[in-house]
């Protein structure tokens, strides 16, 4: 009996010991949500607050109690920030479907035709993941500049478009599709590219929005190569031109009204991010990279 | 025929990628070798070593190695130790665990410019205000401290942080499904043979996500040596005034704006840079294939 | 160490998101497994034997009822402390380990007294890879090691501790045909050997027969029947029962009690007394069909299957359940394989009759032994 009361006690203090870790993970947890979501307060509240009233906050204060919207005004007329938006709209949103017509039909060429030297040269592409873009990024520079491209939109998508990761991963999806489709749909006599629209394409679907979502977020952030490229503001893209508005900004120090431009370039990738949330992190996870 | 069809197929992709891989990867050797290369009339005078031993004695290129490898060895081990951290703990709670997986991996959809503003905002001290952080310190008893335009290892502090934030998401969420992907069994087992929970975690845990660790520390050292935007963010595009530069910061400046138009300059620290990654790659690869179950 | 499981029941909360309730894996489980023997949970899956067996081993608390080891009661305490050896369905060997740092893993977490010296780890260690005969791939990987292999390696972690009891989880079903013989019989001959009670979790009513002691048998959470693999076989208290046990299964017919005979197809068959008239289903072994010329089962040949030691005589029946019937005769009875019909006898002990509703067996008097539970 002594012995069966030992036990509870011991149950008793593991579960209390295991409640106790419970709580500081939970505590731990919440605090780097904290650090990470702490950054995106500031800069709504900042956006928030008004000119006057933010730089007469020698302490900063955590809350506003007369919020403005004046700064979004401020953002959209004192510098183009509206232009910034649509370049970058045009640039994501061309880059990204060239890119996924180039990549699908590699993928496919990779996956389903038979050529001489197939297994080499998709060595060849699998090595060409490996090249850093600080690399070629001299050339390109070079290049774009002596076919007289600055500051337009092909010189900025040209370089922007193949990604050999991508058509790796395609390839690996498309060859996930039962040969005997193919055989079946060669015996009905449908074309290699009937074939590619009508079938593989539907079947490959997840694969393609998911690489679709992941490079308009990548053309979206994308600063290094437009910096190079383009020095008119009217070929900016959001990258340059909050990095602009830092630097030569609103005519002064305007602190919130950055903030506001600083909301207005986040938001949209924050909205395509909760409404594709499980794709882009499912395809992040099997092998995307930061930038 | 059907060869042709497939070649057909390619070719967008191979015009692309030869265009803008390949030929630039042979010539970034090419310039990299051309001595006095003038931009402009697109000729140069002699062929050898000489922009390498120039980069090489240029003050701004070793303060933009010393900032790199400063930045590397604080942040990788710092992000890959934490985001093991918070998956762990992640995987051990079960209600709220999906919004905090939302939550963590926020930066990763952010742009890094617009957030480092304002973090930049945070951190900086103006005339008008110490900002938010120095307004924290001060809760500490600690004297403001001017983290953007003050002293180097404030500076290089924020850096460090704002770089760890950055690169969490993606350590974060390959840690937590390293971790899903353990077969529960083993856990089990553990717990009949009455494991203690830190035992359970080096012996059994670490041991089998150590494939994922040594990849994220190889991807962490490949991606902080070519740290840049987080430091444009943070200090603005000239760095080198900021004593802020890194490596790929030095090969841009090099190639363009106001200290610009040295291709062979620009070529040579690339080159520099690629061959310092691979190096660390490879003591990388050589120190984990011991390995050798997976 | 005699194990009894008193009143069990396991709920699980349900995971669906619309049907909030509750999932009974195991209810009101009772059955004593005797000090020293092999014995074998038996069932279709799903039918809560893992759930049964993690409930013993401690990885699950039963919603109610007890546990008693010996005279102890166990129900509430932790695994580690309950003395248990368990090996997994896939044995969940440590791969980044070697099969020595395997086998000493369970004596590297004792702590305080019971942590036995560096030496002494090493002794038992090896003695129990002696037992189990894996002495030769200490220094291996489990990586490098055949399934058979690695179940032996298994099964020396859970004894190096000396466990009251071992636990094995469908421990042969990852090993092909030919290994799964083999290592059936092993598994039975280190049990012999160390005498410990044992208790193993099996969908393969073949693998339960060949090597317990004793078997029990589940369905739904609820226990059917338990007993000596022949008792069982020889006298199942359901049909359910007679159907999960032997190869080739049971022959199920719809038949009729009427004054004291059985009828199949409206033809007596056999003399039934004592049981009213009624409606039943008919288990007929293979085995239990004797051909006679005159017999009164009559049945359309379809094939005769020479086995070597046995003739398997394929057949159709009108009120048979399963399409065809299987009877099994030994070869010098001869049979014509090119007749169109056939006829058997039947031995009254291999015929069991159930009640048509509830499936349970009906007894018959003077057909040997009474029916179980």
């Amino acid at each position: 009996m002594r012995q069966h009361a030992d036990f509870e006690r011991l149950e008793r203090s593991a579960l209390r010991r295991s409640r106790r870790l419970r709580a500081v993970t939970y505590v731990g947890l919440t605090i780097w949500a904290l650090v990470v979501l702490f950054p995106f307060y500031w800069m709504v509240l900042t956006s928030l607050k008004s000119y006057g009233s933010y730089n007469s906050e020698h302490t900063p204060v955590f809350f506003t109690l007369s919020p403005t919207l004046e700064n979004y005004w401020e953002a959209f007329t004192a510098v183009p920030l509206g232009g910034y938006l649509l370049n970058t709209l045009i640039f994501s949103v061309i880059t990204t479907a060239i890119m996924v017509v180039v990549s699908t039909l590699a993928a496919y060429a990779f996956a389903r035709l038979e050529f001489k030297g197939k297994n080499l040269l998709f060595a060849l592409f699998l090595s060409m993941m490996m090249i850093p873009s600080e690399l070629v990024v001299i050339t390109n520079f070079v290049t774009i500049t002596n076919l007289d491209l600055r500051n337009s939109f092909p010189g900025l998508i040209l370089p922007s478009i193949t990604s050999v990761f991508y058509i790796y991963l395609l390839k690996e999806n498309f060859e996930q599709v039962p040969d005997e489709l193919y055989r079946a749909a060669k015996v009905d006599g449908t074309s290699d590219l009937k074939y590619l629209w009508k079938v593989m394409i539907p079947i490959c679907r997840p694969t393609l929005v998911t690489i679709t979502i992941l490079k308009i977020i990548e053309c979206w952030n994308s600063y290094v190569w437009p910096r190079l490229i383009t020095d008119n503001q009217a070929y900016f893209l959001v990258s340059n031109g909050i990095q602009e508005i830092r630097e030569n900004g609103f005519g002064r120090e305007n602190i919130p009204a950055m903030m506001a431009a600083v909301v207005v370039i986040s938001v949209p990738l924050i909205v395509l991010f909760l409404i594709f949330r499980k794709k882009i992190m499912e395809g992040v996870s099997r092998g995307g990279m930061k930038g | 025929m059907n060869q042709k069809k497939a070649w057909l197929y390619l070719l967008p992709s191979l015009v692309l990628l030869g265009a803008f891989l390949v030929y630039p990867l042979i010539d970034v050797f090419i310039y990299s070798l051309e001595e006095g290369f003038n931009f402009a009339s697109q000729t140069y005078f002699g062929v050898g070593t000489y922009n390498y031993q120039y980069v090489l004695h240029d003050p701004y290129f070793l303060q933009a190695l010393k900032n790199t490898f400063i930045l590397v060895i604080i942040t990788v081990p710092v992000s890959t130790g934490l985001a093991l951290v918070i998956s762990t703990g992640l995987s051990s709670i079960r209600p709220l665990r999906q919004l905090y997986q939302t939550v963590y991996f926020l930066p990763y959809v952010t742009n890094t410019l617009a957030v480092g503003l304002v973090f930049m905002v945070l951190f900086q001290k103006t005339e008008y205000t110490d900002g938010l952080v120095n307004l924290v310190l001060a809760w500490f008893g600690q004297g403001p401290v001017d983290f953007i335009n003050g002293p180097y290892w404030a500076k290089m502090f924020v850096l460090c942080f704002y770089t760890v934030w950055v690169v969490m998401p993606f350590k974060i969420l390959v840690l937590t499904s390293a971790l899903a992907s353990v077969n529960p069994d083993y856990y089990k087992a553990a717990r009949v043979d009455g494991t203690s929970r830190l035992r359970t975690f080096t012996r059994i845990t670490l041991p089998m996500i150590a494939p994922m660790l040594v990849y994220l520390v190889i991807t962490g050292f490949i991606g902080a040596f070519k740290a840049y935007s987080d430091a444009v963010a943070l200090f603005g595009t000239d760095l080198n005034a900021a004593g802020m530069n890194t490596i790929v910061g030095y090969v841009y400046d090099m190639l363009y704006g106001s200290s610009g138009g040295y291709p062979s300059y620009a070529s040579a620290a690339a080159i520099l840079l690629f061959v310092i990654v691979l190096t660390i790659t490879c003591i990388n690869l050589l120190v984990s294939r011991r390995q050798h179950w997976t | 160490m005699k194990i009894r499981l008193e009143n069990l029941t396991k709920r699980f909360p349900n995971r669906g998101k619309k049907a909030r309730g509750e999932m009974t894996a195991v209810e009101n489980l009772t059955f004593e497994i005797p000090d020293g023997t092999l014995v074998g949970l038996l069932g279709p899956s799903g039918c809560g034997k893992t759930t049964t067996l993690n409930m013993i081993c401690g990885l699950e608390k039963p919603t109610s009822g007890q546990i008693f080891f010996g005279e102890e009661d166990v129900t509430a305490l932790p695994p580690e402390l309950r003395g248990v050896g368990m090996v997994f369905q896939n044995y969940a060997l440590y791969p980044h380990l070697t099969v020595l740092q395997n086998i000493l893993f369970p004596l590297e977490n004792l702590k305080g007294e019971a942590r036995p010296s560096r030496e002494e780890m090493r002794r038992r260690a090896l003695e129990t890879a002696a037992l189990v005969q894996i002495e030769e791939l200490l220094d291996r990987r489990p990586k490098e090691l055949s399934g058979g292999q690695q179940q032996r390696v298994a099964i020396a972690r859970a004894l190096v501790k000396m466990p009251r009891v071992l636990l094995l989880d469908e421990p042969l079903s990852n090993l092909d045909a030919r290994l799964r013989l083999q290592t059936r019989e092993e598994i039975c001959k280190i049990q012999k050997k160390t005498g410990i009670t044992t208790l193993f979790v099996t969908h393969d009513q073949e693998e339960a027969m060949s090597i317990s002691d004793r078997i029990v048998v589940m369905k739904g959470g609820v226990l059917m029947q338990e007993g000596a693999p022949q008792q069982v076989y020889d006298d199942p208290a359901s049909l359910f029962v007679s159907k999960f046990l032997g190869t080739p299964p049971i022959n199920v017919f719809t038949g009729e009690v009427r004054q004291g005979k059985l009828l199949l197809d409206d033809q007596p068959v056999l003399d039934t007394p004592g049981v009213s008239d009624r409606a039943v289903w008919v288990g007929v072994r293979p085995e239990g069909f004797l051909p006679q010329a005159d017999g009164p089962v009559q049945c359309a040949l379809t094939r005769v299957e020479v086995l070597g030691r046995d003739v398997s005589i394929v057949c159709t029946h009108p009120a048979s359940q399963n399409g065809a019937v299987r009877a099994i005769i030994r070869s010098e009875q001869e049979v014509d394989a090119s007749a169109a019909q056939v006829r058997f006898a039947l031995r009254p002990d291999k015929v069991f009759l159930f009640d048509r509703d509830s499936e349970v067996r009906i007894p018959v008097a003077g057909t040997g032994r009474e029916a179980g539970q």
